[in-house]
C-alpha cells in the first residue's frame, strides 16, 4: 500500500524542502548583513517580474530540460550520468560543424540537422563510458566526470587550432550564417502582435525541449525499450532472466542520454551565442543532476523543476547586478535546494509518510 | 515417521514461572495489524514451536522478544519478572538468544572471533579468545557442538555455520534460544543433528522456541506448539494431543490437503534432453560437472538436492542466463533441436522462443520486478508479445486486461492490478510468476523452489497448477530443496551432489533416508535403514571431501 497519496510525494514534499532551503538561504543572507526579503524579491522581479526576466528564466529552463532529461533517462537504467557536461560541450561542437560547413539555407532545415549533429556527438560522447560500463564494468560514474575533461581540453583544442577563423583572437568559431539563426520566442511574439520578451534569448528551442519531455514519456512508460531500460535499473538478474541484454539497454540508454544533453547545444549554441565559443555549457550538465534529482526522473518533473533552477540561475544574476550579495551566494542556494531536495529527501518524507499514515488511521478507526 | 518423538517432554512443575510469557502483545504498522492481543507462555525447559503461514506474524513477534520492535501495548516476562526488552543487548542480558534464518557472521573471522564479537571482555582480544576457547570447548562437550574454533566461516559447511550461531548465543549466556526457520538450509542429516543438538539443550533445562512452517519437524520435536493466522494465536497446544491435518487446518483456517492428488503420468516423447552439461564459473569453480537427464512430456523430474550444489546454474543455464563469464559445454536439446550455449541466440528470449518457460528460484530478484505494478510483471519476459503490443507502443491496456483475468485465475489477494509486485506476500507474488509462466503453455516448465516462503494454502493452489500442467503433456523440471515437495509431485526424481547426478530414484520406490544420503554425495544407499541420517561425527564421503576443496 501507498504510504501517502501520490499528490503529497511528487508536489508537497519538494515543497517542503524547497521552504526549508529558502528559510536556510535567508539565514545566510542575514548573516551576511543583507535582507533576506529584499533578496527574494529582487529574484522574483528579476527573473519573473517582468517578460524580459522570463525571457532569460525560459532559456535558462530550456538548457536545464535536456540535460534533466538526459540524467533522468540514464537513472532509470541504474545508470548516474556525471557527464551531461561534456556531453553537451560536444554537441556544440556537432552543431558547429553541421552549420559551418553545410549549407543549409533555412532554420527550418537547419534545425532538425544540427539537433541530429548535436545529438550524434552528445550520443558518441556517451558511448565510449557505456561501452566501457557495460563490457569492462568501469564505473560509469568515473568514466563520465573524466570525458567531461576530456571534452573541456578537447574543445579547447578544436576551438584554438581548428575552428578559430584566421586573424581572431577569441578562441571561438567563426558565426554560423545569418539564415540558420533560430527564431527567438521575442520575434514570434512580435509576429502575432505582442511584445514580449524583447532582447531575451528564449528561441524556439524552447518548444523543442517541452516537446523532448514528452517523448521521453513515451519512451519510458510506453514503448518497450522503456520498459526494458526501467526492468534492467531496478534489477539486472531480472531482466537476464527476462531475456533483456544488460549490454544493449546499457548503450541504449546512454546513448540517449548522451544524445538528449548535446541537444541542449541547439539552445545554447545554436539558438543564443550563434557561434561556438570556449565553456559554453557554463555548467548546465552539473545542474542537471539537481534537476532530475528534483524531479524524480520525470519527464514532467524535470520540466518543473528545470524552470525552478532557470529562475535560480536568472534571478541570481540579477541579486549580483542589483544588490551587494555576491554572486557565489546563489550557489550556496543552489546548494541547499540540492540538499534539501535531494541528499536530505527523508527528512521531510519520513515525517510527511507518518503525519498520513496517522491521519489514515485515525480515519479508519 | 518412526523418529524420535518423546512423549512430550519438559518438566511438568507447575509451580516454576514460564520461562516466557508473553500477554496480550499487539503491534501495527500503520494499518497492518501484525500482532493482536498475543498470549503466550512458553515453560521452562521445553521446545516450543511456532507456526504460521508467511505474514502470520511469527517473525514480528520474535523481533518484540528480542528487541527490534516495541510492541503498542502488551507485557514480556522473562522468568516471571516484567521486562522491557528496548534492544538486543537487553534481550541478550535477559538471556535470550537469537539464530537467525539469514547468519549474521563475518565469513572471514576464525569461529572464535566470531563467537566473541560484540561480547568482547577488554581492549585486548588475546584474554577473551583465551576465555572463549575454554567455553567452546565446554560447550562442545556438553552438547555435541563439535566446530573447530579456528576455522574461518567460509570455510565450514552450512550446518556447522548454524553450529557458531548457536555458540554465539549460549557464549553469551543464552537460556531461551530462538530459532528462525533453521533447517531451511540443511540436509535431513545435518536437520537430524540440529535436532539431537536441541534436544539435549532442552534436558539441560534451556528453553527453545522453534519457529518453522514444516509440519513435520514440529511433530518431531517440539513439547508444545502455537499456531498463529493472521497475526492472532489462535491455539496453543501440547504436540502429542494434536496431529498434522489439525495444525494444517488450524494455520490456514480451512481443510487443506497436505498430499498431491495426483494420477499416475502418462509420459510421451522426450520433450527435454541434457547431455554431459558441465560449468565452471567466473571464479573457475566447476558448479556442473556433466549433468545428463531427460524429461518426457507429460512428466515431472524433480531435482533433489541441498541448495548451493549446482541447482541453481543448472536452471539458469537451461532458461539462458548463466552467471557472467563462465564456460559452459554439452548439449541441451529441446524436441530434439540442439538449443545455443553461447552466443545471442542464447539468452532467455531466445529459450521462451523455443517453448521454455521458465519460475525462477528467486521470485523477488529474478521472476519480478519489485517495483513494477503488478500488471507491468505479468509481460515481464513476454514484453515483445504481439498481444501486449500496438505498433511502436506498449499496449498498456491490453497487458492489464490480460493481468486482471490471471489475478482472477489465480486468486491473487488482493486482487488490484496496479498494487506494486513488493505489496504483495510471498505467496500471491508466486501466483503472480506461476500465472505469468504457466498461461504461455510452455512446453518445458522450469521451476525453481516454486513454495519457498509460500503459505500452505498457496502451496496447495501452485502444486495443482503444476500437475495440472504435467497432465496436459507438458514436461516440469521441478527443482526445490524441500524432500517433501520433491517427493509429492515428482514422477522421477535425480538427486544433485556437487554439480553431479548422483542418481535418479522413483518416488514410490525410495525414502527419505536414502535420497538424504544421496543429497549428501553417499551413492551406496543400498544397505541403508530407512530413516537413517548421517550419524554424528561420521567423516564425509572421501570423493566428496575432496572434491570441494
Amino acid at each position: 500500500m501507498d504510504k501517502m497519496p501520490k499528490w503529497a510525494d511528487v508536489i508537497l514534499t519538494p515543497l517542503i524542502s524547497l521552504l526549508l532551503a529558502m528559510a536556510i538561504s535567508a539565514l545566510v543572507i542575514l548573516a551576511i548583513g543583507e535582507s533576506p526579503w529584499l533578496a527574494l524579491k529582487t529574484m522574483v522581479d528579476g527573473a519573473l517580474g517582468s517578460s524580459y526576466g522570463w525571457g532569460f528564466t525560459l532559456y535558462y529552463t530550456t538548457n536545464f530540460i535536456f540535460t534533466g532529461l538526459a540524467v533522468a533517462v540514464a537513472y532509470h537504467a541504474s545508470l548516474f550520468n556525471i557527464g551531461g557536461e561534456g556531453q553537451a560541450a560536444m554537441g556544440g561542437l556537432g552543431v558547429a560543424l553541421v552549420l559551418l560547413y553545410l549549407p543549409l539555407p533555412h532554420w527550418i532545415l537547419a534545425l532538425p540537422v544540427a539537433m541530429a549533429g548535436a545529438a550524434m556527438f552528445g550520443a558518441a560522447w556517451a558511448l565510449i563510458p557505456a561501452w566501457l560500463q557495460a563490457r569492462r564494468g568501469s564505473h560509469i560514474v568515473i568514466t563520465t566526470i573524466m570525458f567531461n575533461f576530456i571534452a573541456a581540453a578537447l574543445l579547447n583544442y578544436v576551438l584554438v587550432n581548428l575552428l578559430r577563423p584566421v586573424g581572431s583572437m577569441d578562441p571561438a568559431s567563426g558565426r554560423f550564417p545569418e539564415a540558420t539563426h533560430l527564431p527567438k520566442l521575442s520575434d514570434i511574439a512580435l509576429g502575432m502582435g505582442l511584445e514580449w520578451g524583447k532582447n531575451t534569448p528564449v528561441n524556439v528551442t524552447f518548444i523543442v525541449a517541452i516537446i523532448a519531455c514528452l517523448l521521453v514519456w513515451l519512451l519510458i512508460w510506453r514503448t518497450r525499450l522503456g520498459y526494458e531500460i526501467r526492468a534492467f535499473g531496478r534489477s539486472e538478474p531480472g531482466a537476464l532472466y527476462a531475456g533483456i541484454s544488460p549490454v544493449r539497454i546499457t548503450v541504449l540508454a546512454m546513448l540517449i542520454s548522451g544524445g538528449l544533453a548535446g541537444l541542449m547545444a541547439i539552445n545554447n549554441v545554436m539558438g543564443e551565442s550563434e557561434r561556438l565559443v570556449l565553456n559554453a555549457v557554463e555548467g548546465a550538465g552539473f545542474i542537471g543532476i539537481a534537476v532530475a534529482l528534483m524531479g524524480r526522473n520525470h519527464p514532467l518533473g524535470v520540466l518543473l523543476a528545470a524552470l525552478l533552477f532557470g529562475f535560480l540561475y536568472q534571478g541570481g544574476g540579477e541579486l549580483a547586478l542589483w544588490t551587494s550579495i555576491p554572486r557565489e551566494l546563489i550557489i550556496v542556494i543552489q546548494a541547499l535546494v540540492i540538499l534539501f531536495t535531494g541528499a536530505l529527501d527523508n527528512m521531510v518524507r519520513m515525517p510527511l509518510e507518518r503525519l498520513f499514515l496517522s491521519r489514515r488511521k485515525r480515519g479508519a478507526a | 515417521m518412526a523418529g524420535a518423538s518423546e512423549p512430550a517432554g519438559g518438566r511438568p512443575d507447575g509451580a516454576a514461572p514460564p520461562a516466557i510469557e508473553l500477554r496480550g502483545i499487539s503491534k501495527a504498522f500503520g494499518p497492518v495489524q501484525a500482532n493482536r492481543n498475543i498470549d503466550l507462555a512458553v515453560p521452562r525447559g521445553t521446545i516450543h514451536g511456532i507456526i504460521g503461514e508467511n505474514g502470520a506474524g511469527k517473525s514480528t513477534l520474535m523481533s518484540i522478544l528480542y528487541g527490534f520492535y516495541k510492541p503498542d501495548s502488551g507485557e514480556i516476562l522473562v522468568n516471571g519478572q516484567p521486562i522491557t526488552i528496548s534492544d538486543s543487548q537487553t534481550a541478550i542480558r535477559a538471556g535470550i538468544g537469537m539464530v537467525f534464518q539469514h547468519f549474521k557472521l563475518v565469513q572471514n573471522f576464525t569461529v572464535l572471533e566470531n563467537v566473541i564479537l560484540g561480547a568482547e571482555d577488554g581492549r585486548l582480544l588475546r584474554p577473551s579468545l583465551a576465555k572463549a576457547r575454554g567455553v567452546l570447548k565446554q560447550l562442545a562437550a556438553e552438547y555435541q557442538l563439535n566446530v573447530d574454533p579456528d576455522e574461518t566461516i567460509e570455510e565450514l559447511s552450512v550446518g556447522h555455520q548454524q553450529r557458531v550461531e548457536i555458540l554465539k548465543a549460549l557464549y553469551r549466556q543464552a537460556d531461551i534460544l530462538i530459532l528462525d526457520e533453521p533447517t531451511g538450509v540443511l540436509t535431513p542429516a545435518e536437520a537430524d543433528h540440529l535436532f539431537r543438538i536441541l534436544e539435549g539443550l532442552r534436558d539441560e533445562g534451556k528453553t527453545i522456541i522453534l519457529i518453522t512452517h514444516k509440519l513435520r519437524e514440529i511433530m518431531e520435536i517440539t513439547d508444545n506448539v502455537s499456531v498463529m493466522r493472521r497475526g492472532e494465536m489462535v491455539a496453543s497446544v501440547r504436540t502429542a494431543e494434536t496431529s498434522p491435518e489439525e495444525l494444517a487446518e488450524l494455520m490456514v483456517g480451512r481443510k487443506v490437503l497436505l498430499n498431491v492428488d495426483k494420477a499416475p503420468a502418462r509420459p510421451g516423447a522426450p520433450v527435454l534432453e541434457v547431455r554431459d552439461l558441465r560449468l565452471v564459473d567466473a571464479d573457475g569453480v566447476e558448479r556442473l560437472r556433466g549433468i545428463g537427464f531427460d524429461i518426457r512430456a507429460g512428466e515431472i523430474l524433480g531435482i533433489a538436492g541441498v541448495s548451493g550444489n549446482g541447482q541453481t546454474q543448472l536452471l539458469e543455464l537451461l532458461g539462458g542466463y548463466p552467471e557472467k563469464g563462465s564456460r559452459v559445454s554439452g548439449s541441451i536439446r529441446v524436441h530434439g533441436q540442439e538449443l545455443d550455449l553461447t552466443g545471442t541466440r542464447s539468452d532467455a528470449a531466445t529459450r521462451r522462443a523455443r517453448g521454455i518457460g521458465h519460475v525462477p528460484e528467486d521470485r523477488q530478484v529474478e521472476g519480478l520486478i519489485m517495483d513494477f505494478a503488478a500488471w507491468e510483471n505479468v509481460a515481464f519476459g513476454y514484453h515483445h508479445a504481439p498481444k501486449y503490443n500496438r505498433g511502436w507502443l506498449m499496449d498498456n491496456d491490453a497487458i492489464r486486461k490480460d493481468a486482471e483475468g490471471k489475478i482472477a485465475r489465480f486468486d491473487v489477494r488482493p486482487p488490484n492490478c496496479h498494487l506494486a509486485a513488493r505489496n504483495f506476500s510471498g505467496g500471491n507474488q508466486q501466483k503472480i510468476v506461476v500465472a505469468r509462466e504457466i498461461e504461455r503453455n510452455p512446453d518445458l516448465l522450469l521451476i525453481g523452489q516454486p513454495t519457498r516462503g509460500v503459505d500452505i494454502g498457496a502451496i496447495e493452489f501452485i502444486h495443482k497448477r503444476i500437475v495440472e500442467l504435467r497432465d496436459a503433456g507438458k514436461a516440469v523440471l521441478l527443482v526445490s530443496v524441500e524432500l517433501d515437495e520433491i517427493l509429492s509431485l515428482s514422477d522421477r526424481i535425480a538427486v544433485m551432489f556437487d554439480g553431479r547426478i548422483m542418481g535418479e530414484r522413483l518416488p514410490g520406490q525410495t525414502t527419505t533416508g536414502e535420497l538424504g544420503l544421496l543429497m549428501a554425495g553417499i551413492t551406496d544407499t543400498a544397505h541403508v535403514p530407512d530413516d537413517a541420517g548421517i550419524p554424528p561425527g561420521t567423516p564425509p564421503h572421501a570423493e566428496a571431501a575432496g572434491d570441494t576443496a
